[in-house]
């Protein structure tokens, strides 16, 4: 992983001094909050329901043992001890003060640990594939163009104050694990006629209130062009993109007015007397950058290990553990494993200070001390022996992170919602709760099969419900809770956006009728077909009647019709 | 008299800005005496009259720009301004940060670039960085160490056109 130099790490610590002077400014009354939020969005920190929320930057969802522990020791002395990995890879405290703000960051940069631009309407984190470098049918690893541009974006002076946020992912193979297709810009690694390596560029994705999915704004962009091709989608992006209306003010909404060859000739345009510039990248420094994801040292193994292979047709428990949560690897003899933070009862993508502590343990005595996050809310172990699996599948179920439910229905999307967060219509934990505990047996989980559900409390759909294959968003009904289902969403360069299948139910209904939807599916599915391809194949109305019975969909319909 | 942090001093400011009020128009509007910054409107509807008084009547000429202006309107014309400034109505609006970059690097305009309006001097640095050298903030006694709140910078920008990657061969 990349190594802070003495540079690199002066930038964190002037940016801790920048923020505890900008914080005391306003407690001191000289900062006015209208002039101090944008101020503390750059830093992470947003005034929520209960406390400020911390937002803490992981790097394309890349982070080391020893992170990971301060990590775990700023949850234990300035939360109430659980943080939560959120949908950007990022790690989320929901008990900081705003006193203590700037003592966590001080804290945290002493493992060059900071929240930089995690919020506010700029460059956020970048996220790639949790996979990347390990993923044994990558086009290329996606990490060191990932910090490539991170180093570009930070403390980026032109692009701090942008019409709105902006999301970028880097996707290092043919499919896409990075969700590029739901970003502001995304860049999939990509292979050329002559073997060059370059990116395939997406522009103009997004959920939220109007959910799109990215176009192609170029086949082919070679790695030497990355920033400077960059600087042209972004100055294009900061001179025309709306900013007289924040629902209407992302990137999305600029390449859709314009068209996108109208915006792609723009940018073009733009880029002409960028090109070639002094921001194309050098083969010394992609060489420098890329000499940081250097593969580790890996053993020699033998691709099957007789062991592992003995206790899997052994330990049926463990064989389900293995059949979801442990991952094909590059390298003979390793496996990438998904500690999944879906337990029953564990609100998604939350862990304790406790299990981070043990996962930064795990990763040293079971890999080379590094730990990946997920775009699912799971934390991910890249580099394991399969030699080792049994016995770290023993410490993982011990420490509550072994449910074998990788890509299954109880391993659940969704936002922090209406118990935390102060924009949410609609309370998500909860109901996530709800939903695992309707389907507590696991093997009738595992029988299901993949199928992908996620909730947002509100429609910035931090949950990205729409491209669940079950989503469920937050809606505010006269000042009360209800949920609206949508179906048919999907993940990856086959993304597609569910559509809503009726009126919307109350917290109670949302369980039963998901069971409904199920049972649906088991009724008209055809052998190792999946829900979604059950979905597409036989279309939405036996599950929208499943959901809501016949007369209810004529109601709906006529309440459509009407208005 | 108001001041302003210019070139990294703190300085009197004689510059008036003219704005144009509900009932005036670019080609009625009184033209005050002395230095003089006036809107791009202005500007192009009375260009002539404006750089005869400048030589005529030794009054400094300035324009300036607002956000939505396009900055390859002036660049033509920028040996004709003592002053570009460019007006931030709200800080969150980021667009002179972009044009600002434009007339450094691509239309190299090289006079004094001065930012106004909601400029608070948690804007300093950035606005530093991509060109401006004059800025009209509150209490600038106190605001201009902010110009370096960074030491270092990972990206290129006009007051540094090489990014830290050609700057530093190892690191």
């Amino acid at each position: 992983m990349y190594r802070y130099n003495e540079i690199d790490r002066r930038m964190v610590t002037e940016r801790v001094a920048q923020f505890r002077d900008q914080t005391s400014r306003h407690l001191a009354g000289e900062l006015s909050e209208d002039e101090f939020r944008p101020l503390r969005l750059q830093n992470g920190l947003y005034v929520q329901r209960h406390a400020p929320m911390l937002r803490l930057a992981i790097p394309y969802g890349v982070l080391s043992s020893r992170q990971m522990r301060a990590f775990a020791g700023v949850t234990r002395t300035f939360d109430r001890g659980t943080g939560h990995f959120s949908t950007r890879q990022n790690l989320q405290l929901n008990w900081v003060s705003l006193e203590d703000a700037p003592e966590v960051l001080a804290e945290l940069a002493k493992d060059d640990l900071h929240a930089i631009q995690t919020s506010g309407a700029c460059i956020r984190n970048i996220t790639t594939d949790p996979f990347a470098g390990v993923a044994p049918d990558e086009v290329s690893d996606p990490r060191p163009w990932a910090e490539i541009l991170r180093q570009w974006s930070t403390f980026h002076p032109e692009f701090a104050y942008l019409p709105r946020k902006f999301k970028v992912a880097f996707s290092g193979g043919r499919d896409d694990a990075a969700f590029v297709r739901i970003n502001d810009l995304g860049y999939q690694l990509a292979r050329n006629a002559d073997d060059e390596l370059g990116f395939r560029v997406w522009v103009g994705g997004g959920l939220g209130r109007t959910p799109i999915l990215a176009k192609v704004l170029r086949e082919f962009l070679p790695w030497q062009d990355l920033l400077s091709y960059s600087e042209a989608i972004l100055r294009t992006y900061n001179l025309h993109g709306r900013r007289d209306n924040k629902y209407k003010a992302r990137i999305k909404i600029l390449v859709h007015a314009l068209g996108i060859e109208e915006f792609a000739r723009q940018v073009e345009a733009e880029w002409a007397p960028l090109k070639d510039g002094p921001a194309t990248l050098t083969e010394a420094e992609a060489a420098r950058i890329t000499e940081h994801f250097a593969a580790p040292d890996y053993e020699n193994l033998p691709k099957f290990d007789t062991g592992f292979e003995f206790a899997k047709r052994h330990d049926r428990e463990f064989a389900a553990w293995v059949a979801r949560n442990v991952h094909e690897h590059r390298v003979p003899g390793y496996a990438a494993v998904t500690l999944s933070l879906k337990a029953a009862g564990q609100a998604p993508g939350d862990a304790t200070a406790e299990q981070m502590d043990i996962v930064a343990d795990l990763a040293e005595r079971f890999g080379f001390a590094e730990i990946r996050t997920t775009v699912a809310q799971n934390l991910v172990l890249p580099d394991v022996k399969r030699s080792a699996l049994f016995k770290l599948w023993q410490e993982v179920g011990a420490a509550g992170l072994a449910t074998p439910n990788i890509g299954l229905l109880t391993d659940i999307v969704s936002c922090p919602g209406g118990d935390f967060c102060s924009l949410a219509n609609a309370k998500s934990i909860p109901l996530a709760k709800a939903i695992q505990d309707r389907f507590s047996d696991r093997n009738q989980v595992a029988d299901i099969g993949e199928l992908k559900l996620n909730i947002s409390g509100c429609v910035n759909a931090c949950g990205h419900h729409h491209v669940g294959h079950i989503g469920i968003l937050g809606v505010d009904k006269q000042g009360e809770e209800y949920f609206q289902i949508t179906l048919g969403g999907a993940w990856g360069i086959e993304a597609a956006l569910g559509k809503v299948i009726g009126p919307s139910l109350a917290a109670e209904e949302v369980p039963p009728a998901i069971e409904r939807m199920v049972a649906n599916y088991r009724v008209f599915r055809r052998p190792h077909e999946r829900f979604i391809d059950t979905l597409k194949r036989v279309g939405p109305e036996s599950f929208r009647e499943a959901v809501y019975g016949n007369s209810s969909i004529h109601e709906y319909a006529k309440e459509a019709t009407n208005g | 008299m108001a001041k302003l942090i210019k070139n990294r001093d703190i300085v009197e400011d004689n510059w008036k800005v003219l704005t144009l009020a509900a009932n005036d128009t670019p080609e009625t509007v009184k033209l005050p005496v002395g230095p003089l910054l006036v809107p791009l409107s202005v500007w192009r509807a009375r260009r002539a009259e404006l750089v005869r008084r400048e030589w005529e009547q030794h009054d400094p000429l300035g324009v300036w720009l607002a956000p939505e202006d396009d900055p390859a309107d002036i660049a033509a014309d920028l040996d004709d301004f003592s002053v570009i400034a460019i007006h931030f109505p709200l800080a969150a609006d980021g667009r002179g940060y972009s044009i600002a970059t434009l007339l450094r690097t691509r239309f190299g305009y090289r006079g004094e670039l001065r930012a106004f309006g909601d400029v608070g001097r948690d804007h300093l640095h950035y606005l530093h960085r991509v060109g401006f050298d004059a800025f009209v903030v509150k209490q600038p006694e106190l605001a201009i160490a902010s110009l370096d709140d960074f030491s270092e910078a990972y990206q290129a920008a006009a007051n540094q056109p090489l990014p830290l990657f050609r700057r530093t061969l190892t690191a």
